[in-house]
């Protein structure tokens, strides 16, 4: 078919997991091992060399796009998304099978790759150009209107170390968002900044996705899928399970994760998180019980989660994120939020939190574990498989008026006050 | 916007193929060139940030080889007695000439030798022919390099030395010099990122290295023969003696040059197909 962009054949992509997990080496380790080897010969023969541990991150991948449309990938992390489009866009090359791609294709796998923090918003705005794949002239032509885009006004020769991050973001996706290919490849790039902002470049991708451009989109913002592509893949260990209209690949992948789950278990070599914290347990309770599905919004809920620390650190922070239904951030939370605990010691610690009792509307929602090392990296985050989803039941409000849930996320009781208006009060002398 | 790669194979239809490349690839430098913007600005953004960041800024790129220079003088000349060899050249000159093209090189290795890891958020993020990485590593000490260069002029005339007019030819010396830069680079990057205990070697490779380089003795206190055709392999020996005989007009290495030019062009080619055929696994292991 002449109007076929993109196309994927038998696409896979293996990772070797090394018994150390790391994909390269030191010089030293690889000539130890080949004067080991002839040795090991002798004594074992006919035994592998290596027995590594193999990894499919994409398994027989075939897709087919049109142009003009709006691909929405969509899966748990660890499904491929992000290998595959590393794949379209060429930094990394398939194991087997093929690609075959026309036309100019723009990929966006974060934004502000290549930002220098030393050098001025102007310079980066020409850096970062340069290295999405603008010419000169044509940095030179949008440059205005980049920086328009990107609200940061005065400060545009000020070093981008000194930036809020916010701003550093508005900066960096003002450059991506014009960028002018005829296949644009966008990862995750929408979680970054605030709300506002968030809603400018969705309408800048919708603007680019309106004339005609074909877009592949990797979120975890099913809404912003739904209301963005017009199709939709999902992907699973690799493998590509379903194909079709956005609504119905979105609708089925979330009834898909639909078995209610108030806490989950690892044990200590399979939990999630390095030497410096480990995951052991994270679970939901209310009135002093683990909360089988059913949590009532007028009660206080506990959210506990047990760690294991080998390695303490000052910087330590161990938290979780509240999602509504859709997957969208309410709040994360830190157990170093409020006041300065002790450095939590090497051992096995249980933290838990309380979300207030009138906080919740009805509906669904998600915790997510976060453990972060402050200002440095995350441990723990967007760990779909330690998700916990419950369901909220409304029954919190005192008033006679407010029986049936509203509209919203959070349906808390705000105390209101009256008092007579000064404009209103009656004219005395 | 660029097209993205023109070296999978083109079928009918415009399609740009991406599939698995097996054993050595072709150069594509055509591709290279169509990245050349980029590679002025990856360029521009190392020799920014140096200048940006050091303290000191370009009084360091003077202070670096001149006090470099003063110490050579003292220890090899004044206490150990190394001359330039030549009556015309005083030592301070005649050193200073070959840090010159030394430290051009040195710098290029240290700088590119990390290149690639270091810029391992942009490998793994962005398409692009990865030569232009540590390309642009190699090209940032130039600058240093036309300070470096602006002092040895101050020094000659300081000294009473005119330029010869074999000063015409010092640019194919200046490119010899990022030749063998170049080549060396390649080697050491993509291999860095295969290995990543390289990056301790460099440092000491660069200080032995320049131990069998005539920087701080003439290498006409080699005699010719079998020693002196192992000296040659060293396609910096072969810049050391262009650049004296250009700028001071000693005495010209003759046909040895031609040892270290071969040597420099088969590096280079080496390195580049070297770092071709690893440059398709860079992504996954940086």
């Amino acid at each position: 078919m002449s109007d076929v962009v993109l196309r994927t054949t038998g696409l896979s992509k293996m990772y070797r997991i090394g018994g150390e997990r790391q994909a390269y080496r030191t010089l030293r380790e690889t000539l130890a091992q080949l004067a080991r080897r002839p040795i090991e010969r002798i004594r074992h023969p006919g035994a592998a060399t290596h027995a590594s541990e193999v990894l499919w991150a994409l398994r027989d991948i075939n897709i087919e796009v049109k142009r003009g449309e709006v691909l929405g990938v969509i899966g748990r992390n660890g499904a491929g998304k992000t290998t595959l489009l590393k794949i379209l866009s060429h930094i990394t090359e398939p194991t087997e099978g093929r690609v075959e791609i026309r036309g100019r294709v723009g990929s966006l796998l974060e934004v502000g790759t290549g930002f220098h923090a030393e050098l001025t918003g102007r310079e980066n705005i020409y850096l970062n150009g340069a290295i999405l794949g603008m010419t000169r002239t044509e940095i030179k032509r949008k440059f205005d209107e980049i920086v328009e885009f990107s609200e940061i006004g005065r400060f545009l020769d000020t070093p981008v170390k000194r930036y809020s991050s916010g701003m550093y973001v508005r900066l960096a996706f003002a450059v991506a968002a014009h960028l002018d290919p005829e296949i644009l490849i966008v990862d995750e790039v929408l979680s970054v900044g605030d709300f506002s902002f968030q809603r400018k470049c969705l309408g800048k991708m919708e603007d680019v996705a309106g004339h005609g451009r074909t877009v592949l989109f990797v979120s975890h913002n099913l809404t912003a899928v739904t209301s963005l592509c017009t199709r939709a893949i999902l992907l699973d260990k690799g493998r590509l399970l379903a194909d079709g209209p956005a609504r119905d690949i979105v609708g089925g992948y979330v009834s898909s994760g639909d078995e209610r789950e108030s806490s989950k278990e690892w044990c200590a070599d399979r939990a999630l998180g390095d030497e410096r914290a480990r995951l052991l347990r994270f679970e939901i309770r209310q009135d002093g019980r683990e909360a089988r599905g059913g949590i009532r919004s007028s009660e206080t809920i506990e959210v506990a989660l047990t760690v294991k620390i080998d390695r303490p650190s000052p910087k330590l922070q161990i938290g979780f994120e509240l999602l509504d239904g859709d997957g969208v951030e309410i709040l994360q939370t830190f157990h170093t939020d409020c006041e300065s605990l002790e450095v939590l010691p090497a051992g096995i610690h249980a933290l838990s939190c309380d979300i207030p009792r009138g906080l919740l509307n009805a509906g669904r929602y998600l915790l997510r574990p976060l453990v972060a090392l402050y200002c440095e990296e995350w441990l723990i985050s967007r760990a779909d498989e330690a998700t916990l989803r419950f369901d909220v039941t409304f029954d919190h409000s005192p008033s006679e008026m407010w029986y049936h849930a509203r509209q919203g996320v959070l349906a808390p009781c705000l105390q209101w006050r009256q008092s007579t208006a000064p404009g209103a009060a009656p004219a005395d002398v | 916007m660029r097209r993205s790669g023109t070296e999978g194979v083109s079928t009918a239809g415009g399609f740009v193929v991406y599939e698995r490349r097996r054993g050595w690839v072709a150069l594509d430098l055509r591709e290279l060139w169509s990245y050349r913007e980029l590679l002025y600005f990856l360029t521009w953004r190392d020799i920014l940030v140096r200048y940006k960041q050091a303290v000191l800024g370009v009084a360091w790129a003077v202070l670096q080889p001149f006090l470099t220079m003063i110490v050579f003088t003292v220890v090899f000349n004044r206490l150990l007695n190394v001359e330039s060899g030549d009556s015309r050249v005083p030592y301070e000159v005649f050193s200073f000439s070959g840090l010159l093209a030394w430290q051009f090189f040195a710098g290029a290795l240290t700088r590119s030798g990390v290149s690639l890891v270091g810029n391992s958020n942009l490998l793994t993020k962005v398409y692009f022919p990865r030569l232009v990485i540590p390309l642009s590593a190699v090209l940032a000490g130039l600058v240093d390099f036309v300070i470096s260069f602006v002092i040895l002029l101050v020094l000659m005339a300081a000294y009473g030395i005119a330029p010869t007019w074999q000063t015409v030819f010092l640019p194919l010396f200046v490119l010899l010099a990022i030749v063998s830069a170049l080549a060396v680079s390649l080697w050491l990057s993509a291999l860095n990122v295969l290995y990543r205990d390289v990056q301790y070697v460099i440092p000491f490779l660069v200080q032995l290295w320049m131990f069998v380089s005539p920087v701080i003795y003439p290498i006409d206190e080699i005699q010719a023969g079998a020693l002196r055709i192992a000296f040659s392999l060293n396609p910096m020996t072969g810049v050391i003696g262009g650049f004296r005989w250009a700028l001071l007009g000693q005495q010209f290495p003759g046909r040895y040059m031609w040892i270290s030019i071969a040597m420099a062009v088969a590096l280079l080619l080496g390195g580049l197909f070297y770092f071709r055929r690893m440059e398709r696994v860079f992504a996954d292991v940086v």
